[in-house]
């Protein structure tokens, strides 16, 4: 730890450093608050940026600190790059204020939502605490969609190409490549999770809808009794009570959530727990934008047949 | 019939057993028996009951389904459009690139034979922001406005604090030897209270400042004004510029709200050096290092108007007390990270009127506060749902100069610090362990007998917390502490609840 920086010693390292700070940065600064939007960030500005993503795939994007690194990266940020929909609503405007950078302020060409870009579902019809964690807004998880991701790209380019003009044409480029490759993709993923059209699904967080509506798979219910509330036994029993009625062939849940209740769901029902990445990084096979929903996919297929995880 | 639905659940402490404690045990077995009680009528339901009952359900069933496919054609629908947009932008950007080239080729072919075309400019490749040019004017599709608290109104949030205190000693007595202490700097009082309600308003006042304004109510219905400042939004080269009244940015819990803290009372440094919390009117102003690490400077310019301050201002002209700050922090890994903060806050007092063990104290002086604080969090892989790991520690010097009660202050230098760890275990359930420690210095035979006289102790406190929290906006609290800071060692049972409503901003680290 670096408890001996304070003090004189680090007064003069900071001047020197601010000295530093001031020569033009060679690569636009990206801050990503999640995973996929910093693989988006990094797919579309390749050497152009340098990307800092807040929050692992092992972490809850809704309980995420304010630390105070992610203040000091959103300081020298060009361009912050989140989900938005009252996601990031618990440490996003404290670091915002914190790091006191004009770029980046809500409105400003540096801060970018990626759930403005695109329909949302899920819309609360009333808007009430005992609703549990609700988004205002519409359900803010829509990187599991690939199609939304190819809309929120090609709105994340403009931007970069607005916030960094000197590097346009290679971010328009980069964009059109991968754009190329999503187009390609999708039908591909779509006939390979054909046999997933109609199964139904019991999820821990009502984190899937854009997944499911994708491909077809219908939620019949959920382990958390409202979301981001931790079910209860009476809870757990009613669904227990459901899956079999409900038809449900798969409890599905996040790599950053606690297996255990989905496991002891599934195990009860006697149907495949299963676990998806839900970001980029969330397994060791989802490295990127692509093999994200590759390993989705190929999951899924699996508890289809009962061969879980 | 619902109520056979208990039976189930017997097998969810063996499902969940790697972190299966009592508390769930009782919240359990509690519905258990009250559902085995119920369950004798349920049983004698007829199967007619029961048919019908089903009937329903698959009638709901359908209905629900139905409305989700509407909707789901609906969302598909959208999503068809903006694809089509998106591929008819592609297919539009394709033919004006082939265009281009096309262009590119001609003219290089019509052009003499001369080297490549100027290096200078970009790439030969697209036009810049040619992906875009097609779609670059349409709106984002759908999305709605960005996210805000509501249209313009600022956001309002609600905090609420009740206590019950069960003490041996009466907390209205309450004294530290060696201290005088400030109004607020006492335990709640015995039985059921009120802490402080607060009403928060805060809003972007325009694309330079932010406000915020926040109103406390306290038990005996006066209302106070808590915070009520300005802040710059964006100014240049990190730096930020806050006015108004405001908590000091020294130590770690001194800026934070009390109803964040971890545990139902302030530590007994605070208490005895600071009145609970530091907050007064003035300017404070921060700057922020370019670094990749967190490292910031701060300092303030203040009225000098509350403890440790206070008394006659026009003897400092309104402004009597200053501070400096420095923060500097960052992750370890992963899993952990930290900060660390160096304070120091000088504060003048002329005529300040403390109540004392016979009649008010009269004291009028400097006091200079060092402060240095530690934070550290730890949970595993840095996912703070599941369990986490809170330890803080801060330790402060209190150096008094000046008169007290007409009689002149020796060299002297009070000590303080506390220490705390705090464990969430499972969900929504935490603990708690802090250890309070102050001395203040001995003064000589002149103080003997005032309140400064410090009786030759060490002032110590042991406290454990157990929290519940019934959502991120609901928290229920039971703490017990052994209290050797009075006279006379007491022993404090405190229940308290604590929620907050309406917008709330989140938390600072």
């Amino acid at each position: 730890m670096r408890f001996t920086t304070i003090g004189p010693a680090a007064i003069a390292a900071a001047l020197a450093l601010v000295v530093a700070g001031t020569s033009p940065a060679a690569a636009l600064d990206v801050f990503a608050c999640e995973p996929e939007w910093g693989a988006l960030a990094q797919e579309l500005g390749g050497s152009d940026v340098s990307v800092y993503t807040a929050t692992t795939a092992r972490q809850d994007p809704h309980q995420v600190q304010a630390r105070p690194a992610l203040i000091a990266r959103m300081r020298r940020a060009d361009l912050v790059v989140c989900t938005g929909a009252e996601l990031e609503v618990g440490w996003l405007p404290i670091l915002l204020r914190q790091a006191s950078n004009a770029k980046v302020q809500a409105g400003a060409p540096g801060y970018f939502e990626a759930t403005q870009q695109v329909p949302l579902m899920d819309k609360p019809q009333r808007l009430d605490r005992a609703q549990g964690d609700i988004h205002a807004a519409g359900n803010p998880h829509i990187q599991n969609d690939p199609r939304l991701v190819r809309a929120v790209a090609a709105a994340l380019a403009r931007r970069m190409q607005e916030v960094d003009p000197a590097h346009a044409a290679g971010y328009a480029q980069r964009a059109r490549a991968f754009d190329d490759r999503m187009a390609q993709a999708i039908p591909r993923w779509q006939t390979t999770a054909a046999s997933l059209r109609g199964t139904r699904a019991v999820t821990y967080h009502k984190g899937w809808v854009y997944l499911f509506t994708w491909l077809g798979i219908s939620e019949v219910g959920t382990i958390e009794a409202k979301p981001g509330v931790p079910p209860s036994s009476a809870w757990l029993a009613q669904l227990l009570d459901d899956i079999p009625k409900r038809n449900a062939q798969s409890v599905i849940y996040a790599a950053y959530q606690d297996p255990k209740a989905a496991n002891f769901v599934a195990q009860k029902a006697g149907i495949p727990a299963v676990m998806l990445p839900f970001t980029v990084g969330g397994t060791d096979e989802a490295k990127d934008l692509f093999s994200f929903y590759d390993d989705t996919i190929r999951r899924l297929l699996a508890g289809l047949k009962g061969v879980a995880r | 019939m619902s109520h056979q639905r208990w039976d189930a659940p017997v097998a969810v402490p063996r499902g969940a057993s790697a972190h299966v404690c009592l508390a769930r045990h009782l919240i359990i077995s509690v519905p258990l028996v009250w559902g085995v009680l119920n369950a004798a009528p349920a049983l004698a339901q007829t199967q007619d009951d029961l048919q019908s009952i089903r009937r329903e359900m698959q009638q709901m069933r359908q209905q629900y389904d139905s409305a989700l496919k509407k909707l789901e054609q609906d969302y598909n629908a959208r999503l068809k459009r903006m694809e089509q947009r998106l591929d008819a932008a592609q297919k539009a950007t394709a033919a004006a690139q082939a265009k281009a080239n096309q262009a590119q080729k001609t003219a290089a072919a019509a052009s003499t034979p001369q080297p490549p075309p100027p290096a200078s400019s970009a790439p030969s490749a697209p036009p810049p922001d040619s992906t875009p040019a097609p779609a670059g004017g349409t709106p984002a599709p759908g999305g709605g406005t960005q996210t805000r608290a509501s249209a313009f109104n600022p956001a309002i949030g609600v905090v609420l604090d009740g206590k019950f205190m069960a003490a041996r000693r009466n907390p209205g007595s309450y004294s530290m030897p060696g201290f005088a202490l400030g109004e607020e700097a006492k335990p709640p009082p015995r039985g059921f209270s009120l802490g402080e309600s607060e009403i928060n308003f805060q809003a972007n006042v325009d694309q330079a400042l932010f406000g915020n304004l926040t109103i406390a109510l306290d038990r005996d219905n006066e209302v106070a004004l808590e915070e009520a400042y300005i802040q710059s939004l964006g100014l240049p080269a990190g730096f930020t510029v806050r006015a108004g009244r405001f908590f000091s940015g020294i130590g770690y819990l001194n800026e934070q709200h009390a109803h964040t803290w971890d545990f139902a009372d302030a530590p007994l440094v605070y208490r005895a050096f600071l009145g609970n919390q530091y907050g007064d009117d003035g300017v404070q102003v921060r700057w922020l290092a370019p670094t990749d690490f967190f490292l910031e400077f701060g300092g303030e310019v203040l009225r000098g108007a509350a403890f440790p301050a206070g008394g006659k201002d026009n003897h400092h002209l309104g402004v009597g007390a200053w501070s400096a700050f420095v923060h500097a922090g960052g992750d370890i890994d992963t899993s952990a990270s930290y900060r660390v903060g160096l304070s120091y806050l000088q504060t003048k007092a002329s005529q300040r009127e403390t109540e004392g063990l016979a009649g008010d104290d009269v004291f009028s002086g400097t006091a200079h506060t060092f402060g240095l604080d530690a934070v550290f969090k730890w949970a595993p892989e840095g996912n703070f749902a599941e369990r986490y790991l809170k330890l803080q520690a801060e330790i402060f010097a209190q150096r008094l100069t000046g008169t007290f009660n007409d009689a002149r202050l020796p060299n002297n230098m009070a000590l303080g610090f506390y220490i705390q760890g705090v464990y969430q275990f499972m969900p929504r359930w935490r603990f708690g362990l802090r250890y309070d420690q102050v001395r203040a210095d001995s003064l000589g035979p002149d103080f003997t007998g005032t309140t400064l006289d410090n009786h030759g102790r060490t002032l110590r406190r042991y406290s454990a917390m157990v929290d519940f929290s019934t959502s991120e906006f609901g928290r229920f609290r039971t703490q017990y502490n052994f209290d050797q800071s009075r006279p006379q060692n007491d022993h404090q049972l405190i229940f308290q609840y604590t929620v907050s409503f309406g917008s709330h901003g989140g938390h600072q680290y």
